[in-house]
C-alpha cells in the first residue's frame, strides 16, 4: 500500500513541475485539480478504512477537486485571459528552479528528526517540494489568478504534511484549513475582479501603484 | 476565608452603614431616596442595611467568581483600598449607560465614595494599626500571581492620592459640564481609570501585575491630557508623551525581565534580598532610573512634561502632576528597597539629577509665559528636591551617618506629600483663571484679584506653600533638608552633602521670583487684555476642593507634627530603623519652635490685617490721580509683563534655560514704526537634542523603506529567503 502512495507522491511532485512548466492558465487550473484529487486519495491508503475516512476523502476531493477549480476557471472567464504572459523569470529557468528545490527538499527531508515510521517515505520532502512550487509560483508570475493557484499549491503542501501528523486525521483541523482557502479564494475572486474592472489588468506588479511615497 | 468577630462593630462596617443610612431615613421621601440610592447600587460592594454578613460575603464572592477569579477575602484595610480602586475603575461605565450628563455626577459620587472609603482604609491602617492582608488574585500562566499588598511605602503615596482624587472628582464636572464641552465622557471615564491604576500602581507586588496598571495608567493620562481634541499643541505634546511614556515602560520591562531572571519569578522580591554583587543589579538600577526617574520627570528626561501638563484639562494636570509624577518616585523607591546594599554611585546620581532638576527645573518655569507650563515645570524642580532628599539618606546609608539617612528621606516624603496638596490646588486654581478669563497667557491676564478674590486668596497660599515659606507646609518639608544638610556641614569632616544647602536656597530664591511674579503679573495690576478684564469669580463646586486642598496645607504647616506623623512609618520601614532612634534623630529639627512661630506669624499677619481695616475704615481713601512721572496718559500695556519680570534672571540662569526672541529693529528713523516683539521659552532638550534626533534616525531609516516597495512578488520571496535560511540553518 505504502509503495502506492510513493508513487501517487511522486505524481504529486511532477505535477508541480508541469504547473512551473506550462504558460496556460487553464491548464495549471486543470493540474492543480488534479492534484487535489490525487491528495483526497493520499488518506486513504496511509490510514485504515472507516466512515469519517470516507466522508473526509470525499469533501477534500470535491473541494480541491471541483469547487475550488471551477471558481477559479470562472475568474478566468470573467478576466478573459489565457496565458501567463512574460513571467518574471522565464519558464526554462523556474523549471530548472523547481528541480532544485525538489532535490533540496529531499536532502533537507534527510535531516530532519522524523519518526522511524515516517523516514521511508516520502511525504516529507513531497510536501516541502510542493510548498516551495508554491512560493516559487507566488514569486514569478505576474496575473493574480498565478498567484491564487500559487496559494493553492501551496495549501496543498501543507496537507501532505498534516497527513503525517495523526494517526487519524484531524477533521476540524482540515475543515478549518479548507474553510479558510475557500474564504481566500472568495476574497481573491472578489479582489482579481475588483482589479481588472479598475485597472483593466490583474497584473499584481502594478499594484505598486499604491505604495504611499 | 474567616470573617473577623463583631462583624457590625468593625469600623468598615460603620461607615458603609453610615453611607447606607440616607436611604433609611428618608425612605418616605422618593426624589430624596433616589437621588442617593442610583450612586450607591452602582457599587457591587455596599452594604445594604438588613443584609447579614454572611450575604455580604457571598455577594462579594460572587462578584467576583464572575470574573473567574478567586480571592481570599475578608473585611480589612486591603480590601477596601482594592474595592475603592474597583470602584473607581468602573466610575466612569454610567457615563456610557446613563449618558455624560448624568453619569458625570454619578461617577462624581461614586469616586467621592470610593476614595472617602480609601482614604479612611489608609488613615485606619496608619493610625489604629488596622489589619492588612496580602491578597493574591490567581491570574492564567505565565503572570503567576497577582499578589497586592498595602505596606507603609503605599500608604504614604496612597494618603494624598485620595484626597488629590476626591477634591479632582468634585472639580470635574464644574470645569469640563458634559453640557457645554465635548469629550466629558472620555473624560470621566478615563479619569476613574487613571486614579484606580495609580491605587494599582501601589500596591501590586507582582512585575507584570505592576507594568498592567502602570500602562494603563500611561495610556489613560493620554486620553485625559488629549481631551480637548481641537487643539494642534495639545495633540503635539500628546504624542511626545506617548513616546516618552513608553521609552520609560520599555525601560521597566528591562528591568523586570532581569528582577525574574535573578529572582526566577515576576513576583517582588522581599526586602533588601537582592545582594549588590547579583548579576545585573547596576542595569536594574540604571533601568529603574531611567524608566521611572522618566515618568517623575527627572532631568534630562523631563522633556514631555511641560508640554503634558499644559495641555491637559486643569483638574487633570492636578492628578498628573501631583500624583502621577509621584509613581515615578514611588517605583524608584519600591525597587531600591529590594537591594540589601547599593553601590556608592547610587546616591550621589541620585542627588546630582535631584539638584540638576530642582535648580534647573526652576529656572525653566522662571522663563514661561504660559500659567500652566510654569507650573509644570517648577513640578520638575519639587521632584528634584524629592530626588536631593532620597538621594541624601542613600548617600547616609553609605555613609552610616543616621542624621542624613533620616532627614533626607523624612524630608523627601513630606515634600511628596505636600507636593500633592499645593501643586494640585495650583494646577485647579489656574483652571479657575482658564475658566474665568479664557487664556492661560500670563502676560495677558493682570487684576483678577479684584474679580475673583476668593480665587486669588486661595492661589496666594498655594504659592506661598510652594516657595517653602512658613507659615504653610511647603516649608516643613525643605527644613529637613537643610537640618539634614547643615548638621552634615557641622559634624563632617568631609561635607560633600552640606552643598545641598545653598542649592536648595538657590532653589527657593528663584522658586520666590519665579511665583511673585507669577501672582503679581496675573492677580495684580491692571488687565492687560480684554480678555483678563472679563474674568469672573468661578462656582463653588470648583473653589470648595481649593479651599479643601488650601486648608490641608495651612493645617499642616501650622501643624506639622501631623506631617510628620504621617511619614514617619514609611520612612522607619524604607530605612529599616527603629521607632526610637527616629524619633531621636529627628528631633534635631526643632517642630516646636517651628509651629510657635508659624502660629505667631499668623496671629500677626491677621492682626496687621485687622489695622489695616480699621485704619480704611477711618480714613476712606480718596481717589485722585497720582503724580503721573511724565506719563500723563499710561496705559495697561505699560506694566510689567512676566517675561520682562523674569528676564533678569533668565538671563542669569541661561546654562539651565534657553528662549527664542524675535526683538524690533530698533534703530533708524526718529519715529519708528510699527513693530513687534516675540518670546517664547524653549525646551532644550526636546527642541535640540531628542527633535534632531529622531529626524536623523528617521532619515536612516528611510532607506530601509527601499525594502518596502510594493512588489508583491518580492515580499514573497523574501518569505521564501527566511525559509531557506531557517532550514539551511536547522538542517545543518
Amino acid at each position: 500500500m505504502n509503495t502506492f502512495a510513493d508513487q501517487l507522491l511522486v505524481l504529486v511532485m511532477l505535477i508541480n513541475l508541469v504547473m512551473l512548466g506550462t504558460s496556460r492558465l487553464l491548464f495549471s487550473i486543470r493540474a492543480v485539480a488534479v492534484q487535489g484529487v490525487i491528495l483526497g486519495l493520499l488518506p486513504g491508503l496511509v490510514h485504515p478504512f472507516s466512515l469519517h475516512l470516507a466522508a473526509i476523502m470525499t469533501v477534500v476531493i470535491i473541494v480541491k477537486g471541483i469547487v475550488i477549480p471551477y471558481f477559479i476557471g470562472d475568474a478566468v472567464h470573467k478576466a478573459r485571459i489565457r496565458r501567463e504572459v512574460e513571467p518574471f523569470i522565464g519558464y526554462v529557468p523556474t523549471l530548472v528552479l523547481g528541480a532544485v528545490f525538489t532535490a533540496l527538499s529531499f536532502a533537507f527531508a534527510e535531516k530532519l528528526p522524523l519518526a522511524p515510521e515516517h523516514e521511508e517515505l516520502l511525504f516529507v520532502p513531497a510536501s516541502m517540494a510542493t510548498l516551495l512550487t508554491g512560493f516559487l509560483i507566488l514569486t514569478t508570475r505576474r496575473k493574480a489568478i498565478s498567484q491564487v493557484i500559487g496559494y493553492l499549491v501551496m495549501e496543498n503542501g501543507i496537507f501532505v504534511f498534516g497527513l503525517l501528523l495523526t494517526e487519524a486525521m484531524p477533521a476540524m483541523v482540515e475543515a478549518g484549513v479548507l474553510l479558510d482557502l475557500l474564504v481566500g479564494i472568495f476574497v481573491m475572486g472578489i479582489v482579481i475582479n475588483h482589479i481588472s474592472r479598475e485597472f483593466s489588468s490583474i497584473d499584481t506588479s502594478r499594484l505598486r501603484a499604491l505604495k504611499e511615497e | 476565608m474567616s470573617f473577623p468577630k463583631g462583624v457590625i462593630g468593625n469600623p468598615v462596617f460603620q461607615l458603609f452603614q453610615k453611607t447606607g443610612s440616607p436611604i433609611e431615613s428618608f425612605g418616605d421621601d422618593p426624589l430624596f431616596a433616589r437621588a442617593h440610592r442610583r450612586p450607591l447600587n452602582a457599587d457591587p460592594f455596599r452594604y445594604k442595611p438588613g443584609v447579614t454578613s454572611r450575604q455580604v460575603k457571598r455577594r462579594v464572592a460572587v462578584a467576583i467568581n464572575n470574573c473567574e477569579i478567586s480571592v481570599d477575602i475578608s473585611f480589612d484595610s486591603t480590601y477596601l483600598i482594592l474595592a475603592s480602586a474597583f470602584i473607581m475603575a468602573v466610575s466612569g461605565v454610567p457615563c456610557i449607560l446613563a449618558g455624560a450628563v448624568a453619569g458625570q455626577r454619578i461617577a462624581m459620587l461614586l469616586t467621592m465614595l470610593a476614595s472617602i472609603a480609601g482614604e479612611y482604609a489608609a488613615v485606619s491602617i496608619l493610625f489604629f494599626n488596622a489589619s492588612t492582608t496580602a491578597y493574591s488574585v490567581e491570574l492564567p500562566q505565565p503572570f503567576g500571581e497577582a499578589a497586592f499588598t498595602v505596606d507603609n511605602l503605599s500608604l504614604l503615596f496612597l494618603l494624598p492620592l485620595y484626597l488629590v482624587v476626591f477634591c479632582a472628582a468634585i472639580y470635574s464636572p464644574a470645569y469640563w459640564p458634559a453640557r457645554k464641552k465635548r469629550g466629558a465622557t472620555r473624560l470621566t471615564i478615563f479619569t476613574g481609570l487613571f486614579a484606580a491604576s495609580m491605587i494599582a500602581v501601589t500596591i501590586a507586588r507582582n512585575g507584570v501585575l505592576f507594568l498592567m496598571a502602570w500602562e494603563v495608567m500611561a495610556i489613560s493620562a493620554y486620553f485625559l491630557l488629549t481631551a480637548d481634541q481641537q487643539n494642534q499643541e495639545t495633540e503635539r505634546s500628546g504624542r511626545v508623551y506617548l513616546i516618552a511614556t513608553h521609552f520609560g515602560t520599555m525601560a521597566l520591562l528591562i528591568m523586570f525581565a532581569l528582577l525574574c531572571a535573578i529572582t526566577g519569578t515576576f513576583d517582588f522580591p522581599p526586602r533588601c534580598s537582592l545582594a549588590l554583587a547579583s548579576p545585573y543589579s547596576t542595569a536594574i538600577i540604571l533601568a529603574a532610573l531611567f524608566g521611572f526617574g522618566g515618568k517623575a520627570g527627572l532631568m534630562p528626561m523631563h522633556f514631555w512634561l511641560p508640554g503634558a501638563h499644559a495641555g491637559a484639562p486643569s483638574h487633570i494636570s492636578a492628578m498628573m502632576s501631583g500624583l502621577m509624577l509621584k509613581m515615578g518616585i514611588y517605583g524608584i523607591l519600591r525597587v531600591l528597597t529590594f537591594f540589601n546594599l547599593l553601590p556608592p554611585w547610587v546616591g550621589w546620581t541620585f542627588l546630582i539629577l535631584g539638584a540638576w532638576s530642582a535648580v534647573g527645573g526652576i529656572a525653566v518655569a522662571a522663563a514661561q509665559r504660559d500659567l500652566k507650563r510654569l507650573l509644570a515645570c517648577s513640578s520638575i524642580e519639587n521632584v528634584g528636591i524629592i530626588f536631593t532628599g532620597i538621594g541624601m539618606s542613600l548617600v547616609g546609608m553609605q555613609i552610616h551617618s543616621q542624621l542624613l539617612i533620616i532627614c533626607g528621606l523624612t524630608g523627601a516624603f513630606i515634600h511628596v506629600i505636600n507636593h500633592s496638596l499645593f501643586k494640585s490646588l495650583l494646577f485647579m486654581g489656574s483652571g479657575v483663571i482658564i475658566h474665568g478669563a479664557g487664556t492661560r497667557e500670563i502676560d495677558l491676564l493682570g487684576g483678577v484679584a479684584r474679580r475673583m478674590p476668593v480665587a486669588s486668596a486661595l492661589f496666594l497660599a498655594g504659592t506661598i506653600a510652594i516657595c517653602g515659606f512658613p507659615p504653610l507646609n511647603g516649608f516643613i518639608g525643605e527644613l529637613y533638608l537643610y537640618a539634614g544638610a547643615i548638621q552634615d556641614g557641622i559634624s563632617n569632616p568631609l561635607p560633600l552633602t552640606a552643598v545641598v544647602a545653598p542649592l536648595l536656597a538657590l532653589v527657593g530664591g528663584v522658586a520666590a521670583i519665579t511665583f511673585v511674579k507669577l501672582y503679581g503679573i496675573v492677580f495684580l495690576g491692571q488687565p492687560r487684555s480684554d480678555r483678563g478684564a472679563g474674568s469672573h469669580e468661578a462656582p463653588l463646586q470648583m473653589t470648595v476642593p481649593i479651599m479643601i486642598l488650601a486648608f490641608a496645607c495651612l493645617f499642616f504647616g501650622l501643624y506639622p507634627v501631623a506631617l510628620v506623623r504621617l511619614v514617619s512609618p514609611a520612612v522607619i520601614s524604607t530605612a529599616a530603623l527603629s521607632a526610637e532612634t527616629f524619633d531621636m534623630v529627628s528631633s534635631v529639627v526643632p517642630l516646636a519652635p517651628v509651629m510657635l512661630a508659624n502660629g505667631l506669624l499668623i496671629l500677626l499677619g491677621l492682626f496687621t490685617g485687622y489695622l489695616y481695616l480699621l485704619k480704611l475704615k477711618k480714613e476712606p481713601c480718596e481717589k485722585n490721580s497720582t503724580w503721573g512721572c511724565g506719563y500723563p496718559a499710561r496705559t495697561p500695556r505699560m506694566q510689567y509683563t512676566g517675561t520682562s519680570f523674569s528676564g533678569l534672571i533668565v538671563s542669569q540662569l541661561g546654562t539651565f534655560v534657553s528662549s527664542s526672541k524675535v526683538s524690533p529693529d530698533m534703530h533708524g528713523d526718529l519715529l519708528p514704526a510699527k513693530a513687534s516683539f516675540a518670546y517664547e521659552a524653549t525646551e532644550t532638550v526636546l527642541n535640540q537634542i531628542l527633535t534632531p534626533l529622531f529626524r536623523w534616525t528617521g532619515w536612516g531609516f528611510s532607506y530601509l523603506r527601499r525594502i518596502q516597495h510594493g512588489q508583491l512578488q518580492v515580499y514573497i520571496l523574501y518569505i521564501i529567503a527566511t525559509l531557506f535560511t531557517l532550514m539551511l540553518w536547522r538542517g545543518r
